[in-house]
């Protein structure tokens, strides 16, 4: 069984943000309204932490990091759930089950990673939007709680094709679309526990670290620093 | 003293069910109004979501989930206090034990709807039967809450039943109704002998049930990750607050109904005057578990940690902060340590004071943990809707309207306790007193 991970490479990463808009995209997350958003209620998968600046001008270096649902091993998020809507797959992936979910925002508030958002209002996108609509990706109702699921139905689609063409699933079938779109390449995706694997190679390197590793949630989605010394 | 006599004896307490002025008619439609407003909102809320409350990211939870905890802290007023008043054998305790038992049923059946009103998806409500995971937080307290409502329900219910009697007796209005509630009783040895037996298996029974309840409650928030609220002392902590805020409900209960209906002879300044002190300590029991929180906090110094503690402190919620400092700790020991301003409306002062100070420290833990999560996340403000304060405007006029309509239906002071106080109850104190002292016995009987 795969164990899938991810590497985000913030030396590599030029802060483009096309990620967090193939994202929105391929999941169909919810375009909320003006006045919504600046209540704090903007819809993002995939989102850019606060920026930090070191030095001072002209030689300012801007650190931005890209967070997403960090997949932990140990994710606190299914442990309060009281109707099993989020659960760890096998694979490591923690998947959500919407028709389940009954809105009770506990595993919001146990993330410590603020990853999980919310459906507050009914789709609020205009009807034309839903032309534009991923297929592959069912749009949520109202009232459930939502995360990013390292775009699982491209794994669901990757297994089905492998099998109808008689072979393994290979690592450049199954690419979250934030994996595929980034342009600097700074993001690996893949099975952590395959030696051979683009991911895993490149999660040996000294400057590896997770974000709240001292929480013990033990994240699959590992940062490589800036800085280089 | 026969029966007949002794009805008229506390024939006051017969008359707020049978006589019903303007006033209460007038008072009740004002708070059937706010009540539908209410419901109207919710409903509201029900088709196009909870986008219609102030909660947001990371703010995900807010005044349901305070009203929830600050209610169901209400509630122990109740039946705890009456248990342990009861189980004590504290004589004082019989014209407060029924008033305080009907605050519980209530307030728990207000509290416990709250986290409904605040599911996202109230439609699926069952799957909380169906697929239940016993390791959630949530399930426990879905668990202990139906515990405790129905232990609080049968312990209100019990010792109402020699009363339902008496109203059965006197003929006249829902007479059927008292009939069939009353179960056949007459007051005969075996029938009493039954009941106070139940009454004790329950009143031991319901003192743990009740504790766990709000130690569960506060482990919802303890049993997270986040700061502020990852912290072992929750459960007594909230266990104590729940208490103080509900004997400062009862004080008010008590002192508005003794006014409305002259009572002034069952409730008297030694009542307050007690309830008062007991007040008191559970204020500065509270204060001590504030202080132990805080200051391990602030020592620890953990950068997560110490941004709510400050938010707390200095920042945005520090109005709220100081004046819940000062609700429930300042003004009740002002009030309640004084001598000269320990009068009844010194005691009411300090209990309003208390209630809205309970209400804000349920606030003060709830918002400010989840405004400031670990990440460098947007930190969110929380600003409560119209929905949201006119569910609690519902809410508070629910529990008046409930006491309203439960003083139409039942005494609100039990009366054949009363009438056992009075019969049985100096002798046996007499008697247990002279237990407790050194003997020389005959002579102490003859000074009594």
């Amino acid at each position: 069984m795969p164990r899938y991970g991810m590497v985000i490479d913030l030396n590599k990463c030029n802060q483009c943000e096309a990620c967090i808009t193939a994202c929105k995209l391929e999941n169909n997350v919810q375009i909320v309204s003006k006045e919504n958003a600046e209540m704090g209620r903007a819809m993002f998968w995939m989102k850019m932490l606060d920026t930090n600046y070191e030095g001072s001008y002209p030689d300012v270096r801007a650190e931005n990091v890209p967070a997403l649902c960090m997949q932990c091993d140990e994710p606190s998020c299914i442990k309060v759930c009281p109707v099993r809507a989020t659960f760890k797959r096998d694979d490591g992936i923690v998947a959500q089950i919407y028709p389940q979910c009954i809105g009770c925002r506990y595993c919001m508030a146990n993330c410590p990673y603020t990853a999980k958002v919310f459906n507050w209002f009914k789709d609020e996108q205009p009807v034309e939007n839903e032309k534009c609509n991923n297929i592959d990706v069912s749009v949520r109702p109202k009232g459930v709680v939502e995360k990013c699921t390292f775009c699982i139905h491209r794994l669901q689609i990757a297994k089905e094709k492998a099998k109808a063409e008689k072979r393994e699933i290979r690592e450049e079938d199954y690419q979250p679309a934030c994996a595929e779109v980034c342009a600097s390449k700074a993001i690996y995706f893949g099975d952590l526990d395959d030696p051979h694997s683009k991911v895993s190679k490149a999660m040996h390197d000294y400057r590896k670290f997770t974000l709240q590793e001292d929480l013990g949630t033990k994240p699959k989605v590992y940062y490589l620093s800036a800085k280089s010394e | 003293m026969n029966g007949h006599q002794f009805v008229d004896e506390d024939e006051v307490l017969f008359k707020p069910i049978y006589e019903t002025s303007k006033s209460f008619y007038a008072l009740a439609a004002v708070l059937i109004a706010v009540f539908l407003f209410g419901v109207v909102m919710y409903i509201r809320q029900f088709m196009f979501g909870l986008g219609e409350t102030g909660m947001n990211e990371p703010v995900t939870w807010g005044f349901y989930i305070i009203s929830f905890v600050f209610f169901i802290g209400i509630s122990h007023a109740g039946t705890l206090i009456s248990a342990i008043l009861r189980l004590s054998k504290a004589e004082w305790r019989r014209p407060i034990t029924r008033m305080a038992e009907v605050i519980t049923g209530i307030v728990l059946l207000i509290g416990g709807i709250h986290p409904i009103i605040d599911l996202g998806r109230p439609d699926r409500i069952l799957h909380i039967f169906e697929r239940g995971r016993l390791q959630s937080p949530l399930l426990w307290d879905m668990t202990s809450i139906t515990a405790y409502f129905t232990a609080s329900t049968i312990y209100l219910y019990l010792p109402l039943i020699p009363d339902i009697a008496l109203l059965r007796d006197r003929g006249g209005k829902f007479h059927k109704l008292y009939e069939i509630l009353s179960w056949g009783y007459q007051g005969t040895e075996r029938q009493k002998h039954v009941l106070e037996k139940a009454i004790n298996i329950l009143m031991v029974m319901v003192i743990p049930i009740a504790i766990s309840v709000h130690t569960v409650i506060s482990w919802i928030f303890s049993m997270t990750l986040q700061p502020g609220w990852h912290s072992t002392i929750f459960g007594p902590y909230f266990v104590v607050g729940a208490i103080f805020s509900g004997i400062a409900a009862l004080i008010i209960v008590m002192i508005i109904f003794r006014k409305v209906f002259h009572f002034e002879d069952y409730l008297k300044n030694i009542h307050f005057n007690y309830l008062g002190t007991l007040l008191l300590v559970m204020s500065l029991l509270w204060f001590y578990f504030t202080f132990a929180e805080y200051l391990t906090t602030f020592y620890g110094h953990e950068p997560p940690e110490m941004r709510v503690f400050l938010y707390k402190f200095i920042g945005g919620y520090a109005p709220f902060f100081w004046a819940m400092v000062a609700c429930n700790f300042i003004i009740p020991v002002i009030f309640l340590s004084n001598k000269k301003l320990k009068t009844i409306p010194g005691i009411l002062i300090s209990s309003i004071a208390v209630v809205i100070g309970m209400w804000l420290e349920r606030l003060i833990i709830v918002v400010p943990s989840l405004a400031n999560p670990r990440l460098p996340y947007p930190t969110g403000i929380y600003v409560p809707s119209l929905t949201e304060i006119s569910l609690l405007a519902a809410a508070t006029s629910a529990f008046i309207l409930g006491f309203m309509g439960f003083s139409k239906l039942f005494p609100l002071i039990s009366i054949w306790e009363i009438k056992e106080g009075r019969e049985e109850s100096v002798k046996m104190v007499s008697e247990r007193l002279n237990e407790y002292l050194p003997s020389k016995g005959h002579i102490r009987k003859e000074m009594i």
